[in-house]
């Protein structure tokens, strides 16, 4: 690991001050960040400890939504009780991700902006655009089994590896953040993430030194809520394919449908036309196949990652169908 | 000079800030009860609970915590005295090789205290915390710890039968 320096922020104002003087990085659970850094995929010359600043708090919001704070660990907030209750879909995308100890560690803010686990940018001796731009795409001709079949560019085929964030995307959450000027903003989460182009080494439209302050969802919305994850092994491995689903089914017809997915892209993806072609409609097999098809049009896999392009289409079929069963019969 | 406080005592350190909880507990304190695999958080071997929640030791620096109560392998039982956990393992062959096994005993205890909060796991049928503790349940919430040896079926009797032994007691706090 490189050498850095290290502080520890007392408040907001002065975890600003300390990131904007040393061009630092923030550091709070510490899982990925650390990590990296071991390989020295990561290098930076400062740490600015943000894990005590008080944003620890689950609180409802005015509107009857939630707002989460940024240091909330992804254990406390799948076991709110509130979350459970009004969104399970984002509980049950937590419960899904990591280990029970990395849980306790990792929080809700770092999870949004933790790094692809795509091998080659793991392997500072292949080229990778997203570790050391303009040295090329290891993944494109290499070992691709995990990587990305939508949003890809010629420059980068990684997927965001978060269950959390793609629970979040399909209930429209948005994220607070504390500019390094003082101000602060608020940013949808679909606005949040970026695809790749030819930068992918910006991953989100953070701006240097601006801070996570929390993540708010607007009021819980009706339906089933269903996160299905598919991956190697039954425990602690990354989603090859993910989906959140809110679906709601009123008098035979689906009345309402939100629908992200994890696995597919190098961020949480979701497609307004999908849902488009599903509400109104009376659940059936064809219907799903017609979502599926419009999901996948512009999918290509780069080889080894084929398989997930049937492996999307069913596992999107099989929440589909789950989320209106009780409809149907 | 950081302060940190592990099972109980108080060290006074000086660590470069790149060391992790990990390498301060055994290559500064001593502490070699908790062991190293694969020093990126995929194994758990280096399991030790921090105010009474298991983390992966090696994912984290030292530096970041100052005044919290780290409880290692050491500060559960002495050869003499056996944490009951502990006891299990031996009863129930818990293990073949053993160097996964304080990582195992530690993350086991701050299982069955995150069960007994009522947290659900992604096998249980219901959010509401009403589950059992099953076998499935125990190797869902278990699978942050990796045993090369494979010992994982006597690795879910030994923590099933500490958790049964306890319930029979009726005892609610017994780490310390």
């Amino acid at each position: 690991m490189r050498e850095f320096a290290y502080s520890r922020a007392g408040d907001l104002e002065e975890a600003g001050r300390l990131a904007e003087e040393q061009a630092g990085r923030f550091i709070a659970g510490g899982t990925n960040l650390l990590d990296l850094m071991k390989l020295e995929v990561e290098t930076p010359k400062a740490l600015v400890d943000v894990s005590r600043l008080p944003l620890g708090e689950i609180s409802p919001t005015e509107d009857g939504g939630l707002r989460i704070g940024a240091m909330v660990t992804n254990a406390d907030l799948a076991a709110d009780q509130t979350v459970r209750r009004d969104y399970p879909v984002l509980s049950r995308a937590l419960l899904a991700g990591a280990s029970g100890q990395l849980r306790n560690k990792a929080t809700t803010g770092g999870n949004l902006l933790q790094r692809t686990r795509c091998y080659y940018f793991y392997e500072t001796s292949a080229p990778c655009n997203k570790r050391n731009p303009g040295s090329g795409c290891a993944a494109l001709d290499g070992f691709n089994r995990i990587h990305a079949i939508l949003g890809t560019s010629d420059q980068c085929i990684a997927t965001h590896p978060s269950d959390m964030a793609v629970a979040m995307l399909a209930l429209d959450a948005s994220v607070e953040t504390r500019l390094p000027d003082g101000g602060s903003r608020t940013i949808a989460l679909k606005n949040f993430h970026r695809l790749p182009g030819q930068t992918p080494e910006v991953e989100s439209n953070l701006q240097p030194g601006e801070l996570i302050t929390s993540v708010v969802l607007p009021p819980p919305p009706k339906g089933r809520h269903i996160y299905r994850k598919v991956r190697d092994r039954a425990s602690y491995a990354f989603a090859l394919v993910s989906v959140a689903a809110i679906v709601a089914v009123e008098n035979g017809k689906i009345a309402s449908a939100r629908l992200a997915f994890g696995g597919l892209a190098h961020k949480p993806w979701r497609d307004r036309a999908v849902e488009e072609a599903l509400i109104g409609q009376e659940p059936s097999e064809a219907l799903f196949e017609e979502a599926a098809d419009l999901l996948l049009k512009e999918a290509a896999g780069h080889g080894h990652n084929d398989f997930k392009i049937p492996l999307g289409r069913r596992t999107l079929i099989a929440v589909l169908s789950e989320a209106t069963k009780e409809a149907a019969q | 000079m950081i302060t940190l406080t592990v099972n109980d005592t108080v060290h006074e350190l000086d660590l470069d800030p790149r060391t992790s909880l990990l390498d301060a507990l055994r290559d500064h304190l001593a502490l070699t009860g908790t062991k190293k695999g694969c020093d990126h958080g995929q194994c758990g071997a280096c399991t030790v609970l921090v105010n009474g929640r298991r983390i992966n030791s090696c994912l984290t620096l030292a530096i970041m915590h100052e005044g919290d109560a780290v409880t290692t392998i050491e500060g559960l039982g002495t050869p003499e005295a056996l944490h009951p956990m502990q006891a299990s393992f031996l009863d129930h062959d818990g293990f073949q090789c053993g160097y996964c096994t304080p990582g195992q005993i530690v993350s086991a205890l701050g299982m069955l205290d995150e069960f007994r909060a009522g947290w659900p796991s992604h096998v249980s049928e219901s959010l509401d915390g009403g589950t059992e503790l099953s076998d499935e349940e125990i190797s869902e919430r278990m699978s942050g710890n990796i045993c090369r040896c494979s010992a994982y079926p006597n690795i879910v009797h030994a923590i099933r039968a500490a958790r049964d032994e306890r319930a029979d007691k009726g005892e609610s706090e017994e780490r310390t």
